[in-house]
């Protein structure tokens, strides 16, 4: 995923409702059940066909389940396999959210919040991971882990991971850390604190939201990525490649790869709507400012 | 404390600034930056990754690259997404955000829904509509449900039709992104200024291409700069569809780097095509940054890559 960010954020109005025809507003929930049903009928297809047999599914694809089967759904929640790929992705994703979180906030608060030589152009260093996205750096950087004997190792993932999260981490804490007043400062300074206190408890603290949705950012990419698994673990791995590598395994069982399927959208989908005001302020805000 | 704190401020400064920057220093160096350097080190050999590092060729990867039909094919089917994003996706996502912003019931569901496709991982995705798009599946009977059953044909195996096939499931997962990013971008827009072009007589339609649809430029330049990184690194949902096939039909240029590299182990080869698509990404990035966003960035974008 790449993102960028603008300088500005565009103030909101009260009134930028385009005007009310009813006409308009009747195509407009039209426009909107058509979305909803395009979007939805793909997952619960594939959440009812979890609860039907191959056997009914290759005799009827689109039918109902008859009778009901919770067989698919019970063998893939309690083998050992699925819950190891969730764990998996999950340890990836907190340690590549720490690592990108952690050096970035370091970096942004030394870029937003000191005067020294070179600065600008080590931001600017720093902002070209935005231009290309891993995937394109994929086999080198396999070839680089090689070398450094991170293959089969989860830090060969995560590490990557983050570095290519700093990007996005920096230049979205950057400005953020920077509008926080100077006052503040030199009141803790006045208070006794140095600079690196000053950072630690009263800026990381008030940079809370920007911190959030980087924290975000980097969790949903890393928890999504699919290439430099691949490359780097033999074996499935990761929650995504555990799914691909299921239905290649098992194509001849429909039902299962179904259930299998839909059992690892749904971290994805509780975290989404838990947080879901987080998520899409953060990736929308994310390359909108 | 102060008073001898004060006293070496700059050795001082100098201090936490290193402890400060050379974490993401390391990181970011570390495996952003020395990965290009290693693949442009590695593309000027055949190299199958295992025997010494001997047999220099010079730029003979490269020439090979750009002849290789099966490549170029590659670059164009990047290309077709591209355009296909860029007149398809675009409009569609316009149209239905300029639709959908208006007060109405349910408007955060509904925000909610659009925007799932977008947080699920493009593995699930492409496993999934692998499963739909199967001979005698879901997709088949829905297009026989609706009477269109003469349309429906080898979805992923037809050499003319894979590609689309493919675009349609990109647009399923990304088209909600544009539309919630388009709609965050018209609430950002004051109604007070259609409602002034309408006082001067302008019509809807002449109001929204007018003053909306200028007002809106920001937001569409970014999703095209997404839209198109995109294109370029299209992997996951080709790789777990059809691996490129058949016949080389949905070659993209990533998947034909992982081919080359991983499959045939041609690493020297492979490192070669990584630097054509750095280079290809940068250019892009690069020339669309400075002529493009540079106007509503104010300088942010342009000035931090040079």
């Amino acid at each position: 995923m790449t993102s960028l960010t603008l300088a500005t954020r565009p103030p909101r109005h009260p009134h930028s409702h385009g005007p009310q025809s009813p006409a308009g507003t009747a195509l407009a929930y039209l426009a909107g059940i058509v979305i909803v049903v395009v979007t939805v009928v793909p997952l619960l297809f594939v959440l009812i066909g979890g609860f039907r047999t191959t056997a009914q599914i290759n005799e009827s694809p689109t039918g109902w389940p008859h009778p009901w089967i919770w067989e698919n759904y019970r063998i893939i929640l309690t083998s050992a396999s699925f819950w190891r790929f969730l764990l998996h992705s999950a340890l990836i994703a907190v340690v590549a959210t720490f690592l990108a979180v952690g050096c970035g906030a370091m970096a942004a608060f030394a870029l937003s919040r000191y005067a020294f030589k070179g600065r600008d152009a080590l931001y600017g260093f720093f902002t070209i991971g935005l231009l290309f996205p891993l995937t394109v750096a994929s086999l080198p950087l396999y070839l680089w882990l090689r070398k450094l004997g991170l293959l089969e190792n989860m830090f060969g993932v995560a590490i990557p991971e983050a570095a290519f999260s700093l990007s996005i981490t920096i230049v979205i804490l950057r400005p953020f850390m920077r509008a926080i007043p100077a006052e503040l400062e030199d009141a803790a300074v006045v208070d006794g604190t140095t600079k690196l206190g000053f950072f630690w408890r009263v800026l990381l603290p008030l940079s809370g939201p920007a911190l959030t949705t980087v924290a975000i950012l980097a969790f949903v990419t890393s928890w999504n990525f699919y290439i430099l698994p691949l490359l780097v673990f033999n074996d499935p791995y990761t929650l995504p490649q555990g799914v691909a590598a299921f239905q290649t395994q098992y194509s001849q069982d429909t039902a299962r790869v179904f259930a299998f399927t839909f059992l690892s959208i749904v971290p994805t989908l509780l975290f989404f709507v838990v947080a879901e005001r987080r998520i899409i302020g953060g990736l929308t805000g994310a390359v909108k400012g | 404390m102060r008073g001898r704190a004060n006293a070496r401020p700059r050795m001082r400064q100098r201090f936490e600034l290193v402890m400060l920057l050379t974490p993401a220093f390391l990181l970011f160096a570390g495996f952003v930056l020395v990965p290009i350097v290693v693949a442009v080190y590695y593309s000027f050999y055949k190299w199958n990754g295992f025997g010494p590092l001997n047999d220099v060729v010079g730029f003979a990867n490269y020439r090979r690259a750009l002849s290789d039909t099966v490549f170029q094919h590659a670059i164009l089917h990047n290309v077709i997404i591209a355009v296909l994003s860029l007149v398809i996706q675009l409009p569609l996502s316009i149209s239905l955000a300029l639709l959908l912003n208006r007060r109405l019931r349910g408007r955060g569901f509904l925000r909610l829904v659009v925007f799932a496709p977008y947080v699920l991982s493009e593995a699930v995705t492409a496993v999934m509509w692998l499963m739909l798009l199967q001979p005698d599946g879901f997709v088949d009977h829905l297009f026989e449900a609706v009477g269109l059953g003469s349309l429906v044909t080898t979805w992923l195996a037809s050499t003319h039709v894979v590609l689309y096939t493919l675009f349609v499931v990109i647009t399923w997962k990304y088209i909600g992104f544009g539309i919630v990013l388009l709609l965050a971008g018209l609430q950002g827009i004051p109604g007070e200024l259609r409602e002034a072009a309408a006082l001067d007589g302008a019509t809807p339609w002449q109001a929204t291409r007018q003053v909306t649809l200028p007002l809106l430029g920001p937001t569409i330049r970014i999703w095209i700069f997404l839209s198109m990184i995109g294109s370029l690194q299209l992997f996951d949902i080709v790789w777990i569809m059809t691996k490129g096939g058949p016949a080389g039909a949905s070659t993209t240029m990533t998947t034909y780097l992982i081919d080359k590299g991983f499959q045939s182990y041609e690493f020297g080869y492979g490192s070669a095509i990584a630097v054509i698509l750095f280079v290809i990404c940068f250019a892009f990035a690069l020339l669309y940054q400075r002529f493009a966003l540079r106007r509503d960035t104010a300088g942010a974008l342009t000035r931090m890559v040079g």
